[in-house]
């Protein structure tokens, strides 16, 4: 992480204040501030349980915290539901995959375009001039993201009769057509193996890189997020325990208590 | 592989069909269909339930939306048709078409609504209420029928261009025209933005919703459209093939019926509609023929239509389990057996092998 960046880490971009969220009487999250800043590779780690899956549903609005307030480029989210988040400018992947199972690769990388069509469903029907332009340049769009995750041999094929690697990558491409600011990965590389999981930390810097696009990202394997990410928070029973930059938590003793320590090397 | 991608929504196949089927409806069939009995009790009525399957289609099949009550939204077209052409004298009748398609798609909206809250089996028993509330309304209110007492209302004659159509085979020339523009807008919204948001919902509403598609709208949308393909539908089939409008011919069998066209032909496919349609029409038809043919009555007619009910009854379990995409699919293998062409590119299945190739 030592080479110029294109898009240097710049100022926060969204800033979560005093969330806390229960589901019944079970605590979920205990009063988390953090802040993300622009451009960075932000991962959450922690032990299973911790709350880091329920954080990014907060974000991203299909949770809605009790407590607390998301700020997002200086404008506090008014509004928790997906959609509305989405159309902020963030997007996101799932822990369990959440593909359209009976679309194509296209179609599936095609709904990611969502926010870039306006043409009403009688524009579409009829194919006026407006929504055959607009298909034209989300397609333009949708192929040159299929490009960059180098799915080209793929693109006709059902989400659904895909192995699990690929299906993720195809994930990533979704989030990345939205052309959204933030991305908020879930665990991107749960269930890969070695080659896999070196591929897609190379697909997540390239997006970073070339886009500039800021990342949350959830994840178990340490090495990874030690190589990946630019900072790092720690969460454990739904609080953080560390807030630093990675080598920082590394060796941050609650860390290593609560969740480095049986890896300790 | 192809690499080009395709910008436009109908492809050479596309144009290829589009021009057999019209060489088809308006030149072989009207050369060697000489019969009345084949434009009206097969012809005409298979294109209004055709028109009525891609209605329930739109809901069930691409937004998977369990909905259960296309015959309330026919009933809805046949009725708002009789009313707008008896009482709005200068409207014409393609305008009293679209008018009431929209009447219908307002009913649509309101049944859809529980969609919002409820789904699978609980959405189609709260569909259910378009049923009866439709068909309730209609016979409550005399406005309806006009004051009629008799019970069964005769439909007003069809007029086109100043002129009214009396043969079948005038009726089907014009109902091939509105259900082909009918279909060929639903294949534009099926394979647009619009087709896609409506799928990305049926498949994982909360990853659709995470992209920016709000599930209201889409649903709502779905039901609208849906409705209006059923009420168009349900008016031509009123004034086309029943030539009489009573409530009664709207009943729940009908949307059962339909229900079974869209599951027979294949689900989220705009020409299983039409097979589908074809099939649930002819099947019985067969049926008789070879009842009366083969064993030459020695077979009760009563046990004929038992059979009937028990056949769709496997079929429709068979074609659950083994192909869900339906005859439409099974269409589609036929052809790849014997053109040898790959129809439907996406379905291909996966090479393993070739699949690694691409990733590293």
């Amino acid at each position: 992480m030592t080479e110029k960046r294109r898009f240097p880490i710049g100022d926060s971009i969204l800033e979560l204040s005093n969330i806390s969220l229960s589901f019944g009487g079970v605590k979920a999250i205990t009063d988390t501030s953090f802040k993300v800043r622009t451009h960075e590779i932000r991962a959450i780690i922690g032990p299973n349980g911790a709350g880091k899956s329920s954080l990014l549903n907060c974000i991203n609005g299909i949770y809605k915290p009790q407590e607390g307030t998301i700020t997002f480029k200086g404008e506090v989210l008014s509004k928790i539901n997906p959609n509305f988040i989405a159309r902020k400018g963030i997007s996101r992947t799932f822990q369990n995959l959440a593909l359209f199972k009976r679309m194509s690769v296209l179609d599936n990388i095609l709904v990611g375009r969502r926010l870039h069509e306006t043409a009403s469903f009688i524009e579409v029907a009829l194919q006026l001039p407006k929504a055959k332009r607009e298909e034209k340049q989300n397609r333009e769009k949708s192929e040159e993201i299929i490009e960059f995750l180098e799915i080209q041999g793929i693109r006709d094929t059902l989400v659904g009769k895909l192995p699990y690697g690929l299906q993720k990558k195809v994930e990533l491409g979704r989030a990345l057509a939205t052309g959204a600011e933030v991305l908020l990965l879930d665990e991107p590389m749960a269930g890969m193996n070695v080659e896999e999981k070196r591929e897609m930390c190379r697909f997540i810097l390239k997006v970073n890189d070339e886009l500039g696009t800021t990342m949350i990202l959830i994840e178990h394997d340490m090495g990874v997020v030690m190589d990946i990410s630019d900072s790092v928070v720690v969460l454990d029973y739904g609080k953080i325990i560390a807030d630093g930059p990675p080598d920082e938590v590394r060796s941050n003793q609650n860390v290593i208590d609560a969740y480095l320590g049986v890896a300790h090397d | 592989m192809r690499t080009q991608p395709v910008f436009m929504t109908f492809k050479k196949d596309d144009i290829i069909n589009f021009v057999v089927l019209m060489t088809l409806a308006f030149i072989i069939i009207p050369m060697t269909v000489k019969t009345d009995y084949w434009y009206t009790s097969i012809l005409i009525p298979w294109l209004c339930l055709s028109l009525a399957a891609i209605g329930q289609q739109i809901v069930m099949g691409y937004t998977g939306q369990l909905a259960l009550g296309a015959a309330g939204f026919m009933a809805a077209g046949a009725f708002a048709c009789f009313n707008l052409v008896l009482r709005v004298p200068d409207l014409p009748f393609v305008g009293a078409l679209a008018l009431s398609g929209l009447i219908a798609a307002a009913f649509g909206i309101l049944f859809g609504l529980p969609s919002l809250r409820v789904r699978g089996i609980y959405l189609m028993v709260a569909t259910l209420a378009s049923q009866f509330f439709i068909i309730w309304m209609i016979d409550k209110f005399g406005w309806f029928k006009n004051y009629d007492t008799s019970g069964i209302i005769t439909t007003q004659d069809i007029v086109i261009f100043g002129k009214s159509l009396t043969s079948p085979m005038e009726m089907f020339f014009v109902l091939v025209v509105i259900v082909t523009v009918l279909t060929l807008l639903a294949m534009n919204m099926a394979r647009g933005s619009t087709g896609r948001r409506w799928m990305a919902v049926r498949d994982m509403d909360i990853a659709a919703e995470s992209m920016g598609i709000s599930l209201l709208r889409t649903k709502l949308q779905a039901f609208a459209i849906s409705a209006f393909y059923c009420g168009v539908a349900g008016a031509l089939f009123a004034f086309t093939y029943l030539k009489s409008l009573e409530p009664v011919a709207f009943d729940i069998k009908l949307s059962f019926k339909i229900l079974f066209m869209v599951i027979l032909g294949g689900l989220g496919t705009i020409n299983g509609a039409f097979i589908g349609a074809a099939f649930i029409l002819l099947f019985p038809v067969v049926l008789n023929t070879v009842g009366n043919n083969v064993f030459h009555g020695s077979i009760d007619a009563t046990i004929i239509s038992a059979t009937e009910q028990v056949v769709f009854g496997v079929l429709i379990i068979v074609f659950m389990i083994y192909e869900p995409l339906g005859m439409a699919k099974l269409w589609d293998s036929i052809k790849q057996r014997l053109f040898g062409r790959n129809s439907k590119e996406s379905e291909a299945p996966v090479d393993q092998a070739d699949v690694g190739k691409q990733g590293s």
